[in-house]
């Protein structure tokens, strides 16, 4: 019992690769989760990016959007652009191509209606232009919208109160008029003085709030299976591109048939490009068979997305394909190839939203996650199945997995020359 | 017009003198074996003169062409150490992707094809998964996917590595067919037997550097000589005193057991055996052998060829 100790612990010390898989790979992907859960030390809270349209241009809504800007969980992006003259169409698309998850609109006579009614709200709601795709934000707003309305216009919605008061109750005495008078303006005083505190503001009563399904879609469960068939597949289709391209260049320059080959016409660029042509194939052909059992088995809206689907699938399997060459031919050997690929991928994987969709994570880690093959992969795919975009609107997906392609089959190319020549 | 020339090949890697100014030739229709000790640059020379490793110094020309590095001149066929073949595909469909990527194409494929697998003794088992075959097939089929262009020189790395000695035999006959066919071969072996009783000329390489060359007499002339080995075996060791008188060797892991080296068997056989039975010994058994490859191998190396 002894010796087989020995002998396991002498062949973990002499292997760098077991070490590193047995001791490093699990710390840096804890690492990674707790950066894309927690948050790392000094990393800003998870912010949430919304639109603000105010078509009401009240005292009301002025100060809504106001308060708004000043909160910390937000990220007013339509402040400057509303200035610009941003309306609710525009900020309706900004929702749609997934700018940001919500837009609020402060709809005409919203802050009319507030002051009118006060406690009892306005009969018209704020409208929020939600992608249902983020369930978290549009939730968030929504709470931090009943907190604002309370916290920014105090003194609005007392006079509302008052108004309604003196409807059902008679009108006010001179001097009850005039020690509300005389209070109103301490109320706007104190107004937003809890603005960013967390404070609860309102208590039980609530501003009525419209949430709008912007992507109106008609099967929101069907797309986001979509997303987690996208985010999964391609994991996978790294998985098998390495597999494959391992056993493509290294386990043939094991057999000898890489020497072979190359004494043939082929030459290595040649041989490269097939190994590359058939490593796509098989990606693409693995997505396929993914989706089509996601339109089998969850009603995934495959049909309606052909184009999109074939786009995406073509240059994400291209550029997976000629990743899975580089790490094949820059490995020495298949454990080195192992270690080092299983370390990439699920790092990629988990930074690039294929475990835990990247608009959930905080901002600094949702940039991060754009130097990943995957992010733009599975940014492609959502086009695709969630904002129904056309085919035209993936160039930047397209163009930057092309390009990655590209560059990952030139880097092939030059690692692969230590088999050409010694 | 010269076949194949190595002259004055160097190449070292790091500390290593892979190669030492090796030089040789390889005549039309020979088949030449390449014999040297493990690490005597063997290898390195087959790779080089298949233009896989870069020269520092020396050249190699092939039908009078330099050959250039990285580029492997087309009327080369190459047979690898390794089984280089895909166990999942059957005989056929080797030979068929290989053919194509020689640029065999139309009717010439299978033309090839069928001649590689007929010169190879493979035609009855073609369309049988390459991994159901055994070691001996495996090898045949290494070097039917290397001759199956019609190269005009063959390089084969140990081509008789690890098969039973009817494979064996089957690789040379289909050696010895192309040699007479007009190919010229190249082979590395650690089969001294082998290399002298299948092949025309042999190679000595070591340290890498060439330092024998020649058919079997004449690489015996260059070193050991023609001198005969007697080997005797006695019933009981001779006494130490005699030994001198007698000139002859004592092995030293068996006493009973005297060499002596002759250069006219007849003449000096018959002294010997009076000389022991006047001594008092009793001769069981005599064995009288040639210069081989071996005794020339160690001559020059000083050390025996092992795989």
């Amino acid at each position: 019992m002894l010796t087989l100790l020995r002998i396991g612990w002498k062949n973990l010390k002499r292997d760098r690769v077991a070490q590193t898989l047995t001791f490093v790979l699990p710390i840096v992907f804890f690492s990674i989760f707790a950066s894309v859960f927690g948050g790392r030390a000094g990393d800003s809270t998870p912010r949430v990016s919304v639109a603000v349209v105010d078509e009401d241009q009240s005292e009301f809504s002025r100060r809504v959007v106001e308060a708004l800007g000043k909160e910390s969980a937000l990220r007013v992006r339509a402040a400057a652009a509303n200035a610009r003259g941003l309306d609710r169409s525009a900020a309706e698309r900004l929702v749609r191509n997934g700018d940001v998850p919500v837009a609020i609109v402060m709809p005409k006579g919203v802050g009319a209606g507030f002051e009118e009614r006060g406690f009892g709200g306005p009969e018209i709601s704020i409208v929020l232009l939600a992608d249902p795709s983020d369930p978290v934000a549009p939730q968030m707003v929504q709470g931090l919208l009943q907190k604002v309305t309370m916290t920014a216009a105090p003194d609005l919605m007392m006079r509302g109160g008052m108004k309604q008061f003196e409807r059902y109750a008679g009108a006010l005495t001179p001097e009850q008029r005039k020690s509300v008078d005389q209070w109103l303006p301490r109320l706007k005083a104190d107004a937003g003085s809890s603005v960013g505190t967390g404070s609860n503001g309102g208590g039980a009563m609530s501003m009525p709030v419209q949430v709008i399904d912007v992507m109106r879609t008609d099967d929101p469960k069907g797309s986001l299976i979509s997303f987690y068939a996208a985010g999964i597949g391609v994991m996978f289709l790294l998985f098998s591109a390495v597999g494959g391209a391992g056993g493509a260049l290294l386990d043939e320059a094991e057999s000898g048939t890489l020497e072979r080959l190359l004494s043939t016409n082929i030459g290595m660029s040649g041989l490269l490009a097939g190994k590359w042509l058939f490593l796509m194939l098989i990606g693409a052909a693995q997505l396929t068979v993914m989706f089509l059992w996601g339109r089998l088995a969850f009603g995934l809206p495959l049909f309606s997305h052909i184009p999109g689907f074939v786009v995406m699938t073509v240059v994400t399997a291209s550029a997976a394909a000629a990743l899975g060459l580089v790490l094949a031919t820059l490995a020495r050997t298949r454990a080195q190839l192992s270690g080092f690929s299983t370390l990439l991928i699920l790092t990629m994987s988990a930074l690039g939203g294929s475990m835990f969709p990247r608009f959930l994570m905080s901002e600094t880690m949702q940039k991060m996650g754009l130097i990943t093959f995957n992010a733009w992969a599975l940014d492609g795919y959502l086009k695709v199945f969630w904002r129904n975009a056309a085919l035209w609107e993936l160039w930047p997906q397209v163009l930057v997995l092309s390009a990655l392609a590209a560059t990952f089959l030139s880097l092939a190319r030059l690692l692969a020359r230590r088999w050409e020549l010694a | 017009m010269n076949i194949l020339t190595v002259t004055d090949a160097r190449k070292r890697y790091g500390s290593v003198q892979a190669l030492d100014g090796a030089s040789f030739e390889l005549r039309k229709g020979e088949l030449l074996a390449l014999l040297g000790p493990n690490g005597a640059g063997k290898t390195t020379l087959i790779r080089a003169i298949s233009g896989r490793v870069r020269l520092d110094g020396g050249e190699i020309r092939v039908f009078d062409q330099p050959v250039v590095a990285g580029r492997t001149p087309r009327v080369l066929g190459i047979v690898p150490q390794e089984l280089a073949v895909y166990p999942l595909l059957t005989a056929r469909e080797n030979l068929e992707a290989f053919g194509r990527l020689h640029g065999l194409t139309g009717t010439e494929l299978p033309k090839q094809v069928d001649w590689a697998l007929e010169r190879t003794g493979l035609a009855d088992r073609a369309r049988e998964p390459v991994k159901q075959f055994s070691g001996g097939m495996r090898r045949r089929l290494n070097i039917a996917c290397g001759i199956l262009h019609h190269p005009r020189i063959v390089l084969l790395d140990e081509p008789t590595v690890g098969v039973d000695p009817q494979s064996r035999d089957r690789i040379y006959v289909t050696l010895g067919e192309l040699a007479a066919e007009g190919v010229s071969l190249l082979l590395t072996t650690h089969h001294l037997e082998e290399a002298e009783a299948r092949c025309s000329r042999t190679v000595i390489i070591d340290h890498g550097r060439v330092i024998a060359a020649g058919t079997l007499p004449e690489l015996v002339d260059q070193t050991v000589g023609r001198h005969r080995m007697v080997t005797l075996r006695l019933n009981s060791p001779l006494a130490t005193d005699r030994i001198p008188t007698l000139r002859v060797e004592i092995d030293p892991a068996d006493a009973r057991q005297v060499r002596a080296r002759m250069t006219d068997v007849a003449a000096d056989l018959p002294p010997l055996l009076e000389g022991i039975r006047a001594a008092g010994g009793a001769v069981e058994d005599v064995e009288v052998r040639g210069p081989s490859l071996q005794a020339v191998f160690i001559h020059l190396t000083g050390r025996e060829l092992r795989e």
